[in-house]
């Protein structure tokens, strides 16, 4: 059989705050003997401007996107949000245009989280990955009630050698990030992000693991000013350690 | 002294002023989780549960979308049951409809059930401008009756009182005895309203559901309180928003179970009346029963087929429950009468964008809410159409240099352009050098990321771009 090519939608977040989500993601594909592409001209989703109702303006940054992976067999991007985007949210942006909408319809059938494409695509749960250590799973919402993914991540997890994963209270709730909510909101999304950060505290886990730039970023931020003594991860980084 | 007017403008400063006051913001935490688990467990042991949504989401959609059929269906009805029915289109008519009615009775005192809808038209002020009192008579409403408040829920809208405060304002208002004990505080309520049923020659409800197929009013409750304002008075008047209706009586056995389970947790809530024409000789109940049909907005929602499913709210206030905003920033907050996520799509509809144009942005987007709607109301993805309405037609006044919408088109022009967005980030790099320590900056001085920084650290730029590392890997 062909080695299965994948191309990465590494985010914008990953590119520029997180090279090394993007850098565990490449070794672990390699590991699992697919051929991974990354193409240069990629930038962002076009989220940002979409969920600060700025349709036209996301349009035109998601139109790019349609064309970059035209010959991709899967685009995988290590985010729950910006693969919803594309799954989800893309339809409705080129509702409009019949060849755009039917161009978009195709990408959505070949573009997966990573988690996700490892668990659904790639039919893989252990990975060999070591991380002797206890963690807690933060579902991030839009991997969690868009794409429906929440086992993927935790039987990937489950499979580490070492690891202790354990559940926290209302693991299913908001961190508070919610992309520009957290600048529009900032006094309603800092005490979601405590409860949050309570929560997995409470567990006595030593670290926070999501599959998602934007709510790792919120969190890490918040624990880094109080000195709460937690460590946010990406799932990835986890899923990479040997 | 009852609140009037829009205050959607205001939600930072009320929500903020809820999440600084320890008292306030305990009673919503533990109430919205008190009723978030109640419906938890009523629904996790019950597998036919999404066949009821499913079922509930299809006649709602047959009703919103024959509404002109199901609506001379309903009115036929009730007025072969010897009812009168009313139509009103704005909040003005209903009051001057309900006004007339209770002046031809002669009557000083309407007895109100807990209604939605009269709070959307302010009709106790209506009321009261013709000389007439409104006595609130569901425990909540009457609680917020004595102090000058609106709903702060939809379901239970003194859900923001403590034991403590509702003794102050009996002793304050009714000169009761001081207690925090439940029983006793409900039979204060007990004996002040009992009076009232008898003295009123009017009472008043809202309706949970509508039935076309029998020209019924429904409604549903706990207390007790709206049977007697539907049967003790003279008359009945009950205010009907043109949604409410489900097509058959056979559909009302589908949605008393999706609302008793969504809006409390109970299976079926304690009393379900069916109000079908007023009496009948040899029969008790009201000699004359008036039914109000509302518009007030609503077929504006009808013809706009990207919030039309809006219209399918049963009014069970479980998305409220769910919602970590409205957890933290409480009824009050939204500014107007219907709260939460379904809040900030109605008022904004109602009373329009220009008025409300900060509640659909306050959201985190978690998508909680469509979780747990019993008829599957797409929230998330309506609340995401409403901030682009909100940007075309009402675009904020800014604190920052540059206002968000020639920001945002900078920022797709440089998205647009990879060796833009590589320049770009390099500036960055340099920008943050003096800003960023071990990989961390404690502060951004310039609008939106000084929001970020007053009480988290942002992080800085890594070294390297993930793109630059891919040449070596």
């Amino acid at each position: 059989m062909a080695k299965p090519r994948v191309a990465l939608f590494i985010t914008c977040l990953a590119d520029q705050f997180f090279p090394q989500v993007g850098e565990s993601v490449v070794k672990i594909l390699r590991r699992l003997d697919v051929d991974v592409t990354f193409n240069p001209a990629q930038t962002c989703c076009g989220q940002p401007a979409f969920n600060t109702g700025f349709r036209d303006e996301a349009r035109s940054v998601a139109r790019r996107v349609l064309d970059l992976f035209e010959d991709a067999d899967y685009v995988v991007a290590p985010s729950g949000s910006c693969s919803a985007m594309v799954r989800v949210f893309y339809s409705e942006l080129f509702e409009d245009d019949p060849d755009l909408l039917r161009k978009c319809r195709e990408l959505q059938k070949r573009f997966f989280e990573f988690s996700e494409f490892l668990v659904r695509v790639l039919k893989v749960e252990d990975l060999g990955a070591r991380f002797a250590h206890r963690v807690t799973y933060h579902d991030s919402c839009h991997l969690l009630r868009e794409l429906g993914v929440d086992d993927a991540p935790r039987k990937l997890l489950r499979n580490v050698q070492g690891i202790d994963l354990v559940e926290m209270q209302d693991y299913k709730l908001c961190c508070g990030f919610g992309g520009t909510f957290s600048v529009k909101f900032p006094e309603v999304s800092v005490p979601m992000g405590q409860d949050k950060i309570h929560a997995a505290t409470e567990t006595g886990a030593e670290y926070l693991v999501a599959a998602d730039g934007g709510c790792l970023m919120h969190l890490a931020g918040l624990i880094h000013r109080q000195g709460v003594a937690l460590k946010t991860i990406h799932l990835a980084e986890i899923l990479a350690q040997r | 002294m009852s609140d009037t007017g829009i205050h959607s403008d205001e939600i930072h400063q009320i929500g903020g002023e809820t999440i600084a006051n320890p008292r306030l913001a305990e009673a919503y935490r533990s109430s919205t989780i008190r009723l978030y688990t109640h419906r938890l467990n009523s629904v996790s042991g019950f597998a036919g549960f999404e066949r009821l949504r499913e079922a509930g989401r299809e006649a709602k959609r047959q009703v919103i979308e024959n509404l002109d059929y199901y609506l001379g269906q309903f009115a036929d009805n009730v007025e072969r049951n010897g009812g009168k029915v009313h139509w009103a289109d704005t909040a003005e008519e209903v009051c001057r409809i309900v006004v007339d009615i209770v002046r031809r009775a002669t009557a000083k005192e309407v007895v109100k059930a807990k209604t939605m809808v009269a709070e959307e038209v302010e009709l106790n002020r209506a009321l009261e401008g013709a000389g007439i009192r409104p006595v609130e008579t569901d425990l909540g409403e009457f609680i917020i009756q004595l102090a000058g408040e609106r709903p702060a829920h939809i379901v239970g809208p003194a859900i923001h009182k403590t034991r403590d405060d509702v003794s102050d304002l009996f002793v304050k208002h009714i000169n009761a005895e001081r207690t925090n004990v439940p029983e006793e505080l409900t039979a204060i309520a007990r004996r002040a309203l009992r009076e009232m049923f008898q003295k009123a020659g009017v009472g008043l409800s809202g309706a949970n559901f509508a039935v076309a197929e029998t020209g019924t009013v429904v409604t549903v409750e706990n207390e007790g309180n709206i049977r007697m304002c539907t049967t003790i008075p003279r008359v009945h008047i009950a205010l009907v928003g043109i949604e409410k209706l489900i097509p058959r009586l056979a559909d009302l056995g589908v949605f008393i179970r999706l609302l008793g389970r969504s809006g409390t947790g109970q299976k079926l809530t304690t009393y379900t009346s069916l109000l079908t024409g007023p009496r009948r000789p040899g029969e008790d109940g009201p000699e004359e029963m008036h039914v109000v049909m509302v518009d007030n907005g609503r077929i504006k929602s009808l013809a706009d087929p990207k919030m039309r499913e809006m219209l399918y709210c049963i009014r069970c206030g479980a998305c409220l429950n769910a919602c970590p905003v409205y957890r933290k920033i409480g009824g009050h907050a939204y500014g107007w009468v219907y709260s939460g996520p379904i809040g900030a799509l109605v008022t904004p509809e109602f009373v329009g964008i220009g008025q409300a144009r900060e509640l659909p942005f306050a959201s985190s987007l978690c998508g909680a809410c469509r979780e747990v709607c019993p008829v599957k109301i797409n929230i998330p993805d309506m609340l995401l159409h409403l901030r682009s309405e909100a940007q075309q037609h009402a675009p904020k006044p800014t604190e920052a240099l540059l206002p968000e919408r020639p920001a945002f088109r900078l920022w797709a022009w440089v998205m647009r352009h990879p060796a833009l967005y590589r320049l770009g980030a390099k500036f960055a790099r340099w920008g943050q050098f003096p800003l960023a320590r071990k990989g961390w900056i404690r502060k951004i001085p310039t609008y939106p990321v000084s929001n970020w920084t007053k009480e988290r650290d942002f992080p800085a730029l890594a070294p390297e771009s993930f793109r630059e590392r891919w040449k070596k890997l």
